[in-house]
């Protein structure tokens, strides 16, 4: 099993996500995640999917539960670079990703995340 | 209608749903569908591959190429297993149903991906699910 690895930009937790995702993947990506949250005391992640080029149920579960999670510890998730084959693929299958921010790219996200956190 | 084989596979692991993406991916784009078609087509070849591996405690998948009427060509995909099978058929494709543990849309979503979408279970005996996508 491959990990992912979650580097730190400023304030944010930055997780590109380069290979064909095995479920056991994506759970540890998501305790991983958590752990580092604690950690560095991030107020964000991005999660980029860009290189994705399949996202299922599970998969798109997994951002939910991420977004979920983080805002437990007080930190904003955003998705990005979703593909547009993915995202149609996505509302056929009647995936909400409920809960989830998304931006076009990385540079949005950055700047959404940005956005939202103000001077706090 | 000529069928042409392009591929086939056991479904043990974790690992294996990923290969079955890869599978699929490959012979829908030799195939030549279009990349929204190859992504929903994959996408639907990784949930029931992960049916198959979860609910049917594994199995195998079969791909072919097939011909339909006037001459459409397409891709069909054949999951099997002999796990539990599904006692209530009609339930299993009820919009949102999903049996346990809170895997998969259930079988809804999976059927909204492809052109044509066949289940056939036996209690006790296993579970087939045949998924036909033509190429637009």
């Amino acid at each position: 099993m491959q990990q992912i690895p979650i580097l730190k930009i400023g304030r944010f937790l930055l997780v590109s996500i380069q290979i064909d995702l095995q479920d056991q993947t994506v759970v540890a990506l998501q305790e991983d995640l958590a752990d580092s949250i604690v950690k560095t005391g991030a107020r964000g992640v991005i999660i980029d999917i860009s290189a994705v080029d399949i996202v299922d149920s599970y998969i798109g579960r997994m951002f939910s539960t991420i977004a979920a999670m983080s805002r437990l510890m007080d930190a904003e998730t955003v998705v990005v670079g979703m593909r547009p084959a993915v995202a149609i693929t996505l509302v056929e299958l009647g995936l909400s990703l409920d809960g989830v921010r998304t931006a076009l790219d990385l540079e949005q996200g950055m700047r959404l995340l940005e956005s939202s956190l103000g001077d706090r | 209608m000529t069928i042409e084989p392009a591929g086939e596979m056991p479904i043990s692991g974790n690992d294996d749903v990923v290969r079955v993406r890869q599978l699929v991916r490959t012979a829908a784009a030799s195939a030549g569908f279009s990349l929204v078609d190859q992504t929903k087509i994959v996408t639907a070849a990784s949930e029931l591959a992960r049916n198959t591996l979860v609910h049917g405690g594994g199995g195998s998948v079969g791909i072919d190429q097939t011909v339909g009427d006037r001459g459409k060509h397409g891709l069909r995909i054949v999951f099997t297993d002999r796990g539990p099978g599904i006692p209530d058929l009609e339930q299993a494709l009820v919009e949102g149903w999903s049996s346990g543990n809170g895997l998969g849309l259930g079988l809804s979503g999976t059927r909204r991906l492809v052109d044509e979408f066949s289940l056939e279970s036996e209690p006790g005996e296993g579970t087939t699910v045949t998924v036909v996508k033509w190429i637009r």
